[in-house]
């Protein structure tokens, strides 16, 4: 088969492309993302086209927080650098080490998402609820859904984590810490865009 | 049979259907529930053709039409087509491309079960007041909360559901074709079918996600109060007719590329030649992918976006008729000087040529702009996407069907029958749906129940009903002839009953569950034929015969598709009034899927392994 790969003398030096199975992960991963690329790019489009709709709810600009938005911006920027160099880890074959980044990730991911939670909590006592108007719904719908995201990828790198406990690096596990780590850069590059597009596009103008 | 792989129990035939990852059984109950959807949509516009058959008739009520007709269209482009598709996908590609099984053979079990929760959630919304009654498109503000009935959050989430199946079936195979092609099976020697799969696949990746989205938002407007499609709160409904047509004119490509794979499968098969122009065919296929994402706005014509967007999208729209000419002429050229075998496959492969440009021909007439208001909501519409949707997708369907049936089966279709069914179809096809052209040219308006005396509208309703029949009659002989010939044709032992040319055909018949035993070296395009004139008829293997790993079936793709079916109707019964509380079923439905996705990945399942000397007798058995 293709994926016997002769590990006896170590770890290949890409260990989650050295089978069939961690390339067609791989390639699924990123197909998968461009799939979701064009889903955010459509809640982007709404939230672009309504957010001039207030009714008569508050507008962005009296309402958003820049300061806390950009702590949560330089949180969630830290835990990609974190899955960076738990991949790297992973490709010098240090298992504790990757596993000490993950939960890094994990910590720094859950901060993030604790910190969003707080802010809609805010938000929504300063008037603005779901269904104010249309462009609170598109507001909190693509944030939210970004949110969502964060919140399925630390279920996943927790399952990950506990499921690899003591396994080491192998060609079966490294391909999934992988693909995490693809997933957990891309919801990062999304909230740039949202940081950009809805926060300082909000307050701006 | 032989006895099977090493370490796996022994299973009922039941729980093995219900777990399987095989491709090939996949691809059998795709065949099975999208023929069965396809009945059942064409029962419903058999019921509101009658109610059509004369003026002023009073057979169903308008709201029960409604629902037909949206129903029909839904049912038959989510739930009959695009299983259809699938499943001679599922079939023949990872045969065609020479490889054991798709990438993701869990996942691919995931799409089947997925598309069928999806399918049967919107099914039952008759038995919960009412099925979804907005058209297949589902246009604010009509199927808002205020106007729109019940059926339609079983549509937005039925559909949400089979889409996502739909959405990572997509995925498999875009990883299937790339990583997995057999040694030698270059992207230019990849068959037209399997090309159009891959364009198809990405059509999904890239269309079925904004339908995601703008279900999503549909559905929390209706559900959650949110505000996108209510005007007077900051939303807007044109919002909705651009996202579902960004989804909705590529869907037509998603369905009808594979149809033309099927068709320059066949051609060839049957005219003993290879297929004319084969390079141009590619790059015809993808230009057609691109240029169906650049014209969504022509269904938007008569909204009202100004001249200067619909002139673009008016030239980007007949822009395809270049590419989509040269295929045309490349099956036109193939036939040319070949020596045709006429059966039944090849019939339907022929006969789509002509209607496929009819529809097309009233395709370019559509994308005038300014002509448009004549057509537009009328049955001239009607006519023409059925031209190019039955006219196409569903004969080439019927090509694909006959053709593959002995692989699949394990013996052929009679011929005879299948050739009484074609006429009978094909005229019918022609009954309904040419006269249509008139019927709208007179300004019959679609999607009305009814119409009045002396409009001179009755003497062609009437034919179109009676071409609905002859179609109905067809479907009868072909379920006539699957009878029969189960129980009288002689099985096929040979691996390749047509004289054919690609690679599924180098497999035995039936096929084992490892598809070939060694990989095969592919030596050209159509290898299997090239073999035949250069080699000794076989193809010659890449490795020595050995134990080949498979993957083990799951049952947990079953229950992530009924935890969603579940979830899904806990959405919907927030406007149900059931004894049950929403929160009961939504809850209970998130456990079942993600319980099972966390099961999944906690699971250490790395397949089995069929030891040499199975594999060795089976071999010898089956040859
Ligand atoms: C086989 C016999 C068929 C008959 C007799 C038939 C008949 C009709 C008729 C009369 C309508 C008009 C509804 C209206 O706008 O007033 C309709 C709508 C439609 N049909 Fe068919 N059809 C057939 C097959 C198909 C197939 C195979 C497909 C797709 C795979 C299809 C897709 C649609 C769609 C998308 C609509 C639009 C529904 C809507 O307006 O919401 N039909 N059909
Ligand atoms: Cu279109």
């Amino acid at each position: 088969m293709a994926d016997s790969v002769d590990v006896s003398k170590g770890l290949p030096a890409n260990p989650e492309k050295a089978t069939l199975d961690g390339k067609n992960k791989f390639l699924g991963m990123f197909v998968f993302l461009a799939g979701e690329t064009t889903m955010f790019a459509t809640f982007f489009g709404t939230y672009l086209g309504l957010r001039s709709g207030t009714a008569d709810g508050p507008v962005a600009a009296d309402i958003f927080q820049l300061p806390l938005v950009f702590i949560m911006t330089m949180i969630l920027l830290t835990s990609s650098l974190t899955s960076v160099l738990a991949t790297f880890a992973m490709k010098k074959n240090q298992f504790g080490k990757l596993k000490f980044w993950m939960w890094m990730t994990f910590l720094l991911g859950a901060t993030f998402l604790g910190l969003e939670i707080y802010e809609f909590v805010e938000y929504y006592e300063h008037g603005l609820g779901y269904t104010t108007s249309a462009f609170a719904s598109s507001f909190y719908t693509l944030v939210g859904l970004h949110g969502a995201h964060v919140l399925f990828g630390l279920g996943w790198i927790l399952l990950l984590l506990l499921r690899n406990r003591k396994a080491g690096i192998t060609l079966t596990n490294a391909p999934k810490f992988y693909a995490f780590s693809l997933y957990w850069h891309f919801i990062d590059v999304v909230w740039v865009f949202i940081f950009t597009v809805v926060y300082l596009m909000g307050i701006g103008g | 049979m032989v006895s099977e792989a090493t370490n796996t129990r022994k299973k009922s035939v039941l729980w093995d259907w219900l777990t399987t990852v095989d491709h090939k059984k996949i691809a059998i109950l795709y065949l099975i529930a999208g023929a069965l959807f396809f009945v059942k949509a064409g029962l419903m516009a058999v019921l509101f053709r009658i109610q059509l058959i004369a003026p002023e008739m009073e057979f169903i009520s308008g709201q029960t039409f409604n629902e037909l007709v949206t129903m029909h269209g839904t049912i038959m482009l989510f739930l009959a087509a695009t299983p259809l598709i699938f499943a001679f996908a599922n079939f023949a590609v990872p045969l065609q491309i020479g490889a054991r099984d798709v990438a993701f053979p869990f996942v691919n079990s995931l799409g089947f079960w997925l598309f069928l929760s999806g399918g049967i959630l919107l099914s039952i919304s008759w038995f919960f007041g009412g099925a979804p009654d907005a058209g297949w498109t589902s246009y604010v503000p009509l199927a808002s909360r205020e106007f729109g009935g019940i059926g339609i959050d079983f549509y937005v989430l039925g559909l949400q559901i089979s889409g996502f199946g739909t959405l990572v079936s997509g995925i498999n195979f875009i990883v299937t074709i790339i990583n997995m092609r057999a040694p030698g099976m270059t992207m230019m020697r990849l068959p037209l079918f399997v090309w159009t799969m891959l364009i198809t696949s990405m059509l999904i990746v890239f269309a079925f996600t904004p339908l995601a989205a703008g279900l999503a938002l549909l559905m929390l407007d209706r559900i959650f109060d949110a505000q996108f499609f209510i005007p007077g709160e900051g939303g807007n409904v044109v919002l909705w007719q651009h996202i579902f047509w960004i989804f909705g004119h590529p869907e037509v490509y998603i369905l009808v590329l594979p149809a033309f794979g099927i068709i320059s499968e066949v051609i060839p098969a049957f005219s003993k030649k290879r297929l004319f122009g084969y390079t141009s065919m590619v790059f015809a296929v993808l230009i057609i992918g691109f240029l169906s994402f650049m014209v969504w706005l022509h269904h938007m014509f008569t909204v009202g976006v100004g001249p200067i967007a619909n002139s673009v999208f008016a030239i980007a729209t007949m822009t395809i008729a270049v590419p989509t000419g040269i295929k045309i002429f490349n099956w036109l050229f193939t036939m040319w000087g070949g020596k045709i075998r006429f059966t039944t496959a090849m019939h339907f492969a022929a006969s789509f040529v002509p209607t496929f440009v009819l529809g097309g021909v009233t395709g370019v007439m559509l994308a005038m702009a300014p002509v448009t208001h004549l057509y537009h909501d009328t049955y001239f519409v009607v006519a023409h996407f059925h031209y190019i949707i039955v006219g196409g997708i569903v004969l080439g369907l019927f090509a694909g069907f006959f053709y593959w049936y002995p692989k699949m089966f394990g013996h052929k279709l009679n011929e005879t029958l299948g050739i009484i069914m074609f006429w009978l179809f094909y005229i019918g096809f022609h009954l309904t749906f040419f006269i249509q052209h008139i019927l709208g040219l007179m300004g019959m308006p679609r999607r009305v129940y009814t119409f009045l005396e002396g409009q001179g509208l009755d003497t062609m309703n009437f034919i179109s009903t009676i071409g609905a029949f002859l179609m109905s009659a067809a479907i009868i002989v072909l379920v006539v002839n699957i009878v029969y010939s189960a129980l009288n044709s002689e099985r096929v032992t040979v691996k390749d009953p047509w004289d054919a040319r690609t690679l599924e055909w180098a497999t035995h018949t039936p096929i084992p569950e490892y598809n070939f035993a060694q990989t095969p070296q592919v030596r050209s395009l159509d290898p299997v034929f090239y073999e035949k004139i250069h080699g000794n008829g076989e193809m010659k293997p890449v490795e020595p015969l050995d134990e080949i790993h498979m993957p083990n079936g799951s049952i947990l793709p079953l229950i992530i598709s009924i935890g969603l079916f579940i979830a899904g109707f806990g959405f919907i019964s927030f406007h149900l009034d059931l004894f049950i509380s929403p929160y009961v079923f939504i809850a209970v439905g998130g456990i079942l899927t993600f319980g099972a996705m966390a099961a999944r990945s906690l699971q250490n399942d790395h397949g089995y392994h069929i030891d040499k000397e199975t594999v060795e007798s089976m071999e010898k058995e089956l040859s």
